[in-house]
């Protein structure tokens, strides 16, 4: 079926190719198909893109970058960023870590692994927080600490509900201590937020483990999760390494994690702003303005 | 400060016979009474948590616990706590704080259990409670490190007003065994990894995070429990003076800005 498939894309490939100059290989290129890592199925990169990244058979919600996240999220040219020149130092002096950030900043556009800022969301005006697993997989170094923390100070400031999209592959092994600290610092500014009577929403995305899921991303008052995302404290290789066996395959899971008790619902991310608007509008949060578009 | 590194540390508390809390806790306090359980799944024995008095002052003592040999091991889990652990030790935090004790915790685990029904019931959920919770509990807060401090599994008992390291002590994001596990692909680089880190007591001094570091015999804790639990009793009969004499407001507020202030960036 898979080789079926990959017939069809190089057929198709080919024609598209037919009337140009024959000087080029013809390759399929790597971005024109989808392979779910979740059912294995192969997909057209355009079918894949036109529903906003989500596998056409099992649901999986793939990982996007912070930018496609606001872009599908937030209010046209409603997003105002925070702090966006903040950049990582080397606390502890590991070896190569200022070029392996720099070369992170030049592959990826983005200073640190998340964006934060204010936006509104069909009208509701709200502190959004978006982590980008492409940057060194979205570990929580003292930027994003610093960056998550301050956001949540701006929103109690400003009586402001905090919607995080979280990822991330744990504490930034680089920085040592100081990122181990992070942890308690956004959580003490959550628990801050969360005393002053404010909502935070959490979003689950693909994946969400380690030092953020046992901090920040366990604190939402709703905590919400993309379908078939990895969701987990310790990793999955660490887990077969201690047991000696082979996990399930949903082990770890967004449903797995709904089975569990540990996220309130699953959410779509095709309805995901109609499902934070009526949160927050459940919330009694006011409207700001009527006129709100989505680009 | 000492020149040993951060290996030669490392001996040190692995060494067999250091104390462990099962030896300081009769040595520091008195009348010590174990409470079991988190009222929700069960009972963690990698976490031993109940009441004393400290110098005659009533506190609550949470603890994990190093097991002194295999058997005390297997029980404790090697002090790889368990959700349930967790919640244990927070349950009896709100159980301080309601009854005005000051809260003792000792860190001594190489991080929370990392398995399949630690998953399932919300490792990460317990620990990041935990933290929150503690931020802002309204009785005062002293964590002492005994050996090896752990990730988010120590943490877990590291939200504190003062933190204090024994002298050997090491505390890091994650055990170097699994830090070079997860950089290098090889846990047999565990030694070049402690290293590297950054996690002794000087260290952790240095960047803010320790408080306190409370000097152990020449040799290492095990060369003189006595001596040892001396010195840390000394230390928490005087912090539990120094941090009983803030109003809550200002002792939140310190223990809020202790953890704020961390981070290493520019803008």
């Amino acid at each position: 079926m898979l080789e079926d498939l990959f017939k069809m894309v190089k057929d198709r490939f080919n024609e598209e190719q037919k009337d140009e100059a024959e000087a080029s290989a013809p390759e399929i290129p790597k971005d024109l198909l989808f392979k779910c890592p979740r059912c294995q199925n192969v997909f057209y990169m355009d079918e894949f893109e036109k529903r906003k990244k989500t596998c056409p058979v099992c649901n999986y919600h793939a990982r996007l970058s912070a930018k496609e996240r606001l872009d599908i999220t937030v209010d046209k040219d409603s997003f105002k960023p925070f702090d966006e020149n903040m950049v990582s130092l080397n606390p502890i002096g590991f070896p190569d870590y200022e070029k392996k950030i720099k070369g992170m900043q030049d592959n990826t556009g983005l200073k640190d692994a998340v964006v934060t800022g204010e936006c509104t969301i069909r009208g509701y005006r709200a502190v959004i927080g978006i982590m980008d697993s492409n940057f060194m997989m979205a570990s929580m170094g003292s930027v994003v600490g610093e960056k998550i923390t301050r956001a949540f100070e701006y929103a109690t400031e400003h009586k402001l509900p905090v919607i995080l999209f979280t990822a991330s592959g744990g504490a930034r092994m680089q920085e040592g201590i100081i990122s181990l600290m992070q942890m308690a610092k956004t959580s003490g500014a959550v628990k801050r937020h969360s005393d002053a009577g404010g909502l935070y929403i959490t979003v689950l995305t693909d994946p969400t483990t380690g030092g953020v899921t046992a901090s920040f991303a366990s604190l939402g008052d709703i905590i919400l999760a993309e379908p078939k995302v990895l969701v987990g404290f310790a990793g999955r290789r660490v887990i077969q390494d201690t047991i000696k066996q082979k996990l399930p395959d949903d082990f770890q899971t967004a449903e797995f994690l709904l089975e569990s008790g540990f996220v309130d619902a699953i959410a779509d991310r095709r309805s995901m702003r109609k499902t934070l608007s009526n949160i927050l509008r459940l919330h009694n949060y006011k409207k700001i303005g009527a006129n709100w578009q989505h680009g | 400060m000492s020149n040993m590194t951060a290996t030669q540390h490392l001996e040190i508390i692995r060494e067999k016979n250091r104390p462990t809390v099962n030896d300081y806790i009769p040595a520091i306090f008195n009348h010590f009474t174990e409470f079991h359980g988190d009222r929700h799944y069960g009972d963690d024995a990698a976490i031993m948590a109940g009441i004393a008095t400290l110098n005659s002052t009533p506190v609550t003592v949470i603890a994990q616990v190093k097991g002194r040999n295999l058997e005390e091991n297997k029980k404790s889990n090697f002090s790889m706590p368990h959700p349930e652990g967790y919640r244990k030790a927070l349950r009896l935090a709100y159980q301080a704080e309601k009854f005005h004790r000051p809260v003792i915790c000792f860190v001594d685990t190489p991080g929370a259990f990392c398995g399949v029904e630690a998953e399932k019931r919300g490792q990460g959920e317990a620990i990041a409670k935990n933290i929150a919770e503690f931020m802002t509990l309204k009785t005062p807060v002293i964590s002492v490190v005994l050996g090896e401090g752990g990730s988010g599994g120590a943490l877990a008992l590291a939200v504190c007003d003062e933190l204090a390291m024994l002298e050997h002590a090491l505390y890091s994001v994650i055990s170097p065994r699994g830090f070079a596990s997860i950089l290098w692909k090889d846990p047999s680089r565990e030694k070049e990894a402690a290293d590297l880190m950054k996690i002794t007591a000087d260290d952790l001094y240095n960047f803010g995070v320790c408080d306190k570091i409370i000097p152990e015999p020449v040799g290492g804790a095990h060369t003189d429990p006595a001596q040892t639990a001396d010195n840390i009793s000394e230390y928490l009969i005087s912090a539990v003076e120094r941090l009983s004499k803030l109003d809550i407001p200002t002792l939140l507020d310190n223990r809020y800005k202790k953890f704020r202030k961390i981070g290493v960036f520019s803008e």
